[in-house]
């Protein structure tokens, strides 16, 4: 599989056109979309449409941009003028946005041509794309095994090699697990770095869109493309986007990195090996390891398993069956919209909902939604304290490799402890990416993390380009 | 069996979230919510009376932009996706009751 550096230049030099590079997409998705389930909607129209649009401007010797011709697939949270948004749940099916994502309209300025919509956890919430309403996403590597979630589709997809970089959101960990478990890099970027604007709202506070690519590289590529401010997200941070390629091969000599014990305890053996060999070969490239202990991360499940879904007990309220997706009609309005919601959302979406309810409703908010709250200022503080010893933090991105199906439905904190190691950065808003370094049991790969403070991504690719070449990787 | 919630407050949460649960779903929520909450208790482990809440990320502040007239989203579009749509407005069942 091409890169979407080489795709970009071999469009823009007129060594494949946008076309060539949309067909041999399809035709991998004709060959393993039925049994992987990775796309909900392959827009094969509008796709082609776009991709004959770059190569006529090819053709008139116009710099079409940075992703000239390069299919990219879009996790289905995302909104995209016309085509079937679903966000994996039942209560949207059907429905047509009216308008795009800010992030759609980034990557098709630069040249992108988005071919479909990806399977999800429901609303992405989950840790396995088991609680998609259309059914679960496969690990192209292992097909009895899960991709991780929420965004299994969007890693699924480039791990199948159907397209070379993809989107996904990250409210929990939801790009960095699937992007270990399937092999790729996968970055959170800081919060307010990409707009939110056109992205199904889970928890606002936390999530944010990032991509998904084979390569470090790429996913600066396609960052660089994503990051930058938006008038229409009041989140959206005022500073211009920051320039990333150019510092990939910056290395990490003279870097400060601290190993944290919180973000590798409980972790299977291969893992720990994983995260103390990536320790190593940064050392060897030049960086002084620290090994430090942040306890306040141990508390950092509890809080966001009550922070996230009371946000999205109040996000999802706007599911009731007036203006968009599903209505269960009945004889007035307050049991139209019980019925509405109950045969439109799944079970992981409505205990979440339930939690979130519960966690705000009055005599426990204190209790439960005020102590998260202040528990996330003490995640902060932190990281904070961290940042001021070393540069960055390492760590494993999850506990394990991917696991098979069925193996966590039945019990939802076994579910939720998947994701211990992401969860904290989304609590602060830092950036973390997964880079994959080494493997686990059956070959399995293995995601390893590096995290920074806000705005630290140029640092973060640097590092994760030293893991790369010292995985053997490129 | 935990008994961080009981079976009375999940049936109270579900009526407020606009939410119908079977007898079954009941009994299984209250004890998946149990386990949470439980789990959610090594907060209540520390003194955190002198720390201070973070519902965001980074200070907010609020943005405004220039008092100029830009598009918004055609009605049509919009209305085109309701389930229900009379009159250029979204059409939904009764709302009050019979007249006693």
């Amino acid at each position: 599989m091409k890169s979407a550096l080489q795709i970009a230049a071999d469009v823009r030099s007129g060594a494949s056109s946008a076309n060539d590079e949309l067909e041999r997409t399809f035709s991998v998705i004709a060959e393993r979309n039925e049994e992987l389930n990775v796309f909900l909607h392959v827009d094969f129209e509008g796709a082609r449409r776009v991709a004959r649009d770059v190569d006529e401007r090819v053709a008139r010797g116009e710099d079409v941009g940075p992703l000239a011709g390069v299919p990219i697939a879009i996790k289905d949270n995302m909104c995209q003028v016309g085509i079937p948004t679903t966000c994996s749940s039942k209560i949207l099916e059907g429905w047509r946005p009216p308008y795009d994502a800010t992030v759609i309209q980034r990557i098709v300025a630069a040249g992108a041509v988005p071919v479909g919509k990806t399977n999800l956890d429901e609303f992405a919430m989950g840790s396995s794309t088991e609680n998609s309403a259309f059914g679960p996403t496969r690990n192209p590597l292992d097909p009895s095994r899960v991709p991780g979630g929420s965004s299994g589709g969007s890693a699924a997809a480039v791990a199948a090699d159907m397209t070379s970089i993809s989107l996904g959101s990250d409210t929990g960990g939801s790009i960095r697990q699937p992007a270990a478990l399937c092999g790729l890099v996968g970055v959170k970027p800081t919060y307010g770095l990409v707009s939110r604007y056109g992205l199904v709202a889970f928890a606002s506070s936390l999530d944010q869109i990032g991509p998904f690519a084979r390569t470090v590289t790429d996913s600066a590529l396609l960052l660089e493309v994503l990051a930058g401010h938006d008038p229409k997200d009041s989140t959206s941070l005022p500073e211009p986007s920051p320039s990333l390629l150019a510092h990939l091969n910056d290395g990490v000599a003279g870097q400060k990195i601290g190993l944290v014990r919180e973000l590798v305890e409980g972790a299977d053996d291969s893992v720990v090996t994983a995260v103390r060999s990536a320790a190593d070969a940064l050392r060897e490239a030049g960086a002084e390891i620290v090994e430090l202990s942040l306890p306040e991360l141990a508390l950092t499940l509890s809080a966001y398993y009550l922070i996230a879904p009371a946000e999205a007990s109040s996000n999802l309220a706007r599911f009731d069956g007036v203006r968009y997706g599903l209505r269960v009609n009945a004889v007035d309005v307050t049991t139209m919209m019980e019925a509405t919601r109950t045969a439109g959302f799944g079970a992981e979406v409505k205990r979440r909902i339930m939690l979130g309810t519960y966690a705000l409703s009055a005599g426990y908010y204190d209790a439960y939604y005020g102590q998260a709250l202040k528990v996330r200022t003490l995640t902060i503080n932190a990281f904070a304290r961290a940042y001021e010893q070393v540069n960055l933090l390492l760590g494993a991105t999850t506990p394990g490799v991917a696991f098979k199906f069925g193996a966590k439905t039945e019990d939802p904190m076994a579910m939720y402890l998947n994701d211990v190691f992401t969860i904290p950065t989304n609590l602060a808003g830092d950036p973390a990416l997964s880079v994959p370094f080494g493997t686990g049991e059956e070959g399995l790969p293995i995601g390893v993390q590096l995290l920074g403070p806000g705005r630290s991504e140029a640092q973060l690719f640097a590092a994760a380009r030293v893991l790369e070449i010292a995985d053997g990787r490129s | 069996m935990s008994n961080a919630i009981t079976r009375d407050e999940v049936a109270k949460v579900a009526r407020l979230a606009r939410l119908i649960l079977s007898d079954a779903e009941l009994d299984l929520f209250t004890e998946q919510l149990g386990q949470v909450l439980e789990h959610a208790a090594d907060m209540n482990s520390l003194d955190l009376a002198d720390v201070v809440a973070t519902a965001h990320p980074f200070g907010l502040t609020n943005v405004v932009r220039e008092d100029v007239v830009i598009a918004s989203l055609d009605r049509d579009a919009v209305l085109a996706m309701a389930p229900d749509a009379r009159d250029h407005r979204f059409a939904v069942p009764r709302i009050l009751g019979e007249a006693p």
